[in-house]
């Protein structure tokens, strides 16, 4: 059973920027505004080295982690180019300016 | 408004003289006034239905004229309106506002037309509430209609902002017509305006002022105009345009209160500004308007809900155009309401349709610039951007590509084949036919084009103009080719074709590929800065001061980038080029910052930060030293460590830690030692003629005094400087960026060494005789490195690439050029030198630190 929790208003996120959702006893999750202001979440943590993903430089619909460059697709969080790996993504839902993020038993394995 | 109001609002519109005759010769009524009205007969003919509509404006007009184009005797129609007038074109109250048109220009349906049809309209008389049951509305005047169907149209409201002040007078919309007499009132004194909202009605509505001679500031909460149907590339155009037009247009800009005592006299800023207005229009946005339907128990999301004959979860009534929420969605455009009013009619008479949702475009003029958006542009997973930029002539197109498909697509300056493409988009051709002469529009695509583009190039004529910067023709360009420029570079040389904007470099390149065929070599010799561009590094700053860009989208707009916000390689770089062009002038971009740069820390692998605050010098107290020490133990610090800089490294910080460590660091007086950055890192000294018995001059307070100087300036890549105090050099100031090594007749200088992975000695630069003197030359060169190195070259490469010769006659040989040079870098200095760690300590940018939300699962 998937539970929908608001996490805060598209405006608290910076545009090309990321925030982070403290989850207790699993990795954050980061949320993403886009310069478009598409919304995207993640778990925080590239398949690389577990970098936060959170802290990268946000272009285009994807994020170059901080540790080592990885480019990361925000929508499939899927590594880009040359790189092979997948950081899971969170379900995200929208209502008016509102974040609202799914958990489930499906987040504890996938964190 | 009261009955009295409403009374003198008809007053206004007695000279149109018969205003409210209603039903003439058909049902014997004269209606001239409310009083008048209420007498009127509330009975319909003989075997009609009795259809109600709430709202007299595009959409319930509209709906009424495809019903009555299907069956016009069908249903006794009341529109009840609130405003005073006959239905009129809502979109064309701009033209009214900017003089272009009169208000009986932009009549849809006059008097005759409610006349001929047989339509009771009560004007300046809203519904005010609904009584399902009994199937009756009641009007604010008292008046009581029963319905058989009822149609709600009511639109939506202007969205007033509620800061303090927003009910001052002299505070409006910009909704209807009576706005714009409001407007066009204040406008006639003159004056200062201020327009909240840089949307579509915002900019229309600052243009109009701005034409009724109004000085006019718009404030705009993001950070580009019109975001909904631009992206930011062409927002930033748009602002360009627009400033060049006069108006002040504030971008970022947060509206705290409205300021005045009964009338308005200005608009406060959250970040203090004050801004004079007689004036101030909020245009927002626009919330469909839904009381009435909510109090009467309809089904109500953000918009009234309707199925797809437009009918609400009450089967007699029905909703059509802004207020409704049809799918999920509410539409703020005017072509949608055609769609909605088709089905909507078809499914009153009995032949239901159904409306499927539409896919909106906006097409619109401000202040004479065309711009066209069109579907989804904000791309997304596979979505691919194709986008042509003509700087010079100021047009800016992108059209997004989804399995070959059009998703989207935004025009600015030339928006001829805005209609194309959207045809496409709705059509969901396949255009990977055409993909490659897609930008060029349809005239490209579809005609002699769509064959070669070497073929189009070859069939120019030789006087068709190749580089409208410098007006050369293709004659030219392929003279100077058989002349023996064999290279784009070559040609740049002799012809200046594709020298100055580049937009005509590609070109330049089939010009050289099919003058020279097989011999032309075809590749650049210039490495590009990365995917985004096919400009250089060197190109790139050159761009930045000759044309005087200011900002990273502008950059991105007029040399031609293919991405829209650019990568990681090329956002930092040009963050950099443009704060190294405009020091105090260009507003550092935080998102283009790596992320030790943002956090003012140096990222760990396991995401904590290490912190080093800065020792001058590489000297250090008591207290700087308990400071650090209560900082290990008060935030459980795994480790700390000495560096190779002669610093003191706190490992293990938590990012939301960053700002109380920082406090303490500071109570201490201590400052950011920018570890982590692209900028003046450390000044290593040893102790020098003060106490070691080699010593020959005071390496530690000339080291001191150079970190006063140097710290805190952003860098190419890091910098690193070294004093040693004698030529044992245990400062190791000959693997440093700039080393000083005292002697005792002065000071040697030397460059460009590095201990990194490729282990470089420095070159001498020089000898100088007084510490003055090595200060000048220091401040000197790191100028000359700043504005000349790419991004991310240190000193050593760089000085391999330009030679020592040339970095010795600038900063050695020209006194006057180093003068200058250690001018300019004192100028960026006096804009740089603030710690960073003392306004996040303050609680500045606090978000950056903690985290949205906490959910505990």
């Amino acid at each position: 059973m998937t539970q929908w929790i608001d996490v805060g208003a598209i405006a608290d996120i910076p545009r090309q920027g990321a925030r982070t959702v403290a989850l207790g006893g699993h990795d954050p999750i980061a949320i993403f505004r886009t310069l478009d202001d598409r919304i995207f979440a993640l778990v925080d943590r590239c398949p690389h080295k577990h970098g936060p993903l959170s802290q990268g430089i946000v272009h285009g619909h994807a994020v170059s982690c901080p540790l080592h460059n990885w480019k990361i697709a925000l929508a499939t969080g899927e590594a880009q180019d040359e790189d092979k790996g997948c950081t899971p993504t969170i379900p995200l839902r929208l209502e008016a300016d509102r974040i609202l993020i799914g958990v489930n038993a499906g987040l504890a394995t996938a964190a | 408004m009261n009955g009295k109001a409403a009374m003198q609002a008809l007053e206004i519109q007695r000279p149109h003289g018969g205003l409210f005759r209603f039903g003439a010769g058909k049902m014997d009524r004269f209606v001239t006034d409310l009083s008048n009205m209420e007498d009127g007969a509330t009975t319909p003919p003989a075997g009609r239905e009795r259809l109600v509509v709430i709202g007299n404006g595009m959409a319930g007009c509209r709906a009424v004229e495809e019903l009555l184009a299907r069956d016009p005797g069908r249903y006794w129609i009341t529109i009840f309106g609130a405003e005073p007038h006959v239905n009129y074109n809502r979109i064309m109250l701009s033209p009214v506002l900017a003089g272009e048109k009169a208000f009986d220009d932009i009549v849809i349906n006059d008097r005759a037309w409610y006349d001929d049809n047989g339509i009771r309209l009560i004007v300046s008389d809203p519904v005010v509430s609904i009584d399902r049951a009994n199937r009756l509305v009641q009007s604010r005047s008292g008046r009581v209609e029963s319905y058989d169907r009822l149609l709600i149209a009511t639109g939506s409201d202007p969205f007033i902002i509620p800061v303090p002040g927003h009910r001052l007078d002299g505070v409006i919309s910009f909704r209807d017509m009576n706005d714009v007499d409001r407007m066009l009132t204040a406008a006639d004194k003159g004056g200062d305006a201020v327009v909240i909202g840089g949307g579509l009605l915002g900019l229309e509505a600052a243009h109009g002022l701005t034409l009724r001679g109004m000085k006019v500031t718009v404030l705009h909460l993001m950070p580009t105009l019109m975001e909904r149907q631009l992206d930011e590339a062409a927002g930033w155009l748009l602002k360009s345009a627009l400033e060049a037009r006069g108006q002040t247009i504030l971008t970022g800009a947060d509206t705290a209160e409205i300021v005045g005592e009964d009338h308005v006299e200005g608009v406060r800023l959250k970040d203090g500004r004050f801004i004079p207005a007689s004036l101030v229009v909020m245009a927002v946005g626009i919330r469909p308007s839904v009381a009435l339907a909510r109090e009467a128990g309809l089904a109500v999301g953000r918009g009234i809900q309707v199925d797809d004959h437009m009918v609400t979860s009450d089967p007699a009534i029905l909703a059509v155009g802004e207020c409704v929420e049809h799918d999920g969605q509410v539409y703020g455009l005017v072509a949608p309401l055609w769609d909605m009013c088709r089905a909507l009619a078809d499914g009153l008479t009995d032949s239901p349709s159904g409306y499927r949702g539409s896919v909106t475009s906006t097409k619109l003029k401000v202040s004479g610039i065309d711009v066209f958006s069109a579907g989804d542009f904000s791309g997304g997973e596979d979505a691919q951007d194709i986008v042509l930029r003509d700087a010079a002539r100021g047009i800016y197109k992108r059209v997004v590509v989804k399995e070959d498909r059009i998703v989207g697509a935004v025009l600015y300056g030339d928006t001829a084949d805005g209609a194309w493409y959207f045809d496409l988009l709705k059509k969901g051709e396949d255009i990977a036919s055409i993909r490659d002469y897609l930008i060029f529009g349809q005239a490209f695509a579809q005609g002699g084009g769509a064959t070669d583009p070497k073929a189009a190039v070859a069939a120019l004529s030789d006087d068709a103009e190749i580089c409208g910067c410098n007006g050369v023709s293709k004659g030219k360009v392929v003279a100077a080719i058989e002349g023996g420029a064999c290279t784009l570079d070559a040609v740049r040389a002799c012809s200046k074709a594709s020298a100055s904007c580049g937009s005509c470099t590609g070109l330049v390149e089939t010009l050289l590929a099919i003058t020279l065929g097989d011999e032309y070599a075809g590749e650049r010799t210039v490495r590009t800065m990365c995917k985004c561009t096919s400009f250089g590094h060197d190109d790139v700053r050159r761009a930045i001061v000759e044309k005087g860009l200011k900002a990273i989208p502008q950059v991105m707009q007029e040399l031609h980038w293919s991405t829209p916000d650019g990568c990681s390689s090329c956002r930092p770089a040009l963050n950099y080029y443009l704060l190294c062009a405009w020091p105090g002038e260009y507003v550092d971009d935080q998102q283009s910052r790596f992320v030790n740069e943002r956090m003012h820390a140096n990222i760990q692998k396991d995401g904590t930060y290490s912190v080093v605050p800065r020792m001058w010098g590489g000297l250090t107290s008591p207290k700087e030293l308990r400071a650090i020490a209560d900082v290990v133990e008060k935030y459980n610090a795994p480790m700390v460590k000495v560096t190779g800089g002669q610093r003191l490294d706190i490992f293990g910080i938590k990012k939301e830690d960053l700002p109380a460590v920082w406090a303490d660091l500071n109570a201490a007086g201590m400052v950011s030692g920018h570890a982590y950055g692209k900028s003046l890192r450390t000044v290593k000294t040893c102790v020098g003629s003060e106490w070691c018995r080699f010593g020959t001059q005071d390496s530690t307070g000339l080291g001191v005094k150079i970190e006063r100087m140097t710290w805190g300036s952003w860098m190419p890549h890091k910098f690193k400087i070294a004093v040693s105090g004698c030529p044992r050099n245990c400062a190791e100031a000959t693997i440093k960026d700039f080393g000083v090594v005292c002697v005792d007749s002065g000071y040697e200088l030397h460059v460009g060494g590095n201990g990194g992975i490729k282990v470089r000695a420095t070159d001498l630069l020089c000898k100088v005789e007084t510490e003055e003197q090595a200060m000048e030359y220091c401040a000197a060169f790191i100028q000359l490195y700043r504005e000349e190195a790419r991004y991310l070259e240190r000193t050593a490469p760089w000085i391999e690439r330009v030679g020592l010769a040339h970095v010795q006659q600038r900063v050695v040989e020209d006194a006057e050029g180093r003068a200058a040079l250690a001018d300019r870098f004192r100028v960026s200095q006096s804009f740089s030198q603030e710690d960073p760690w003392a306004a996040r300590a303050a609680g500045h940018e606090s978000h950056l630190h903690q985290p949205l939300a906490v959910a505990a699962e």
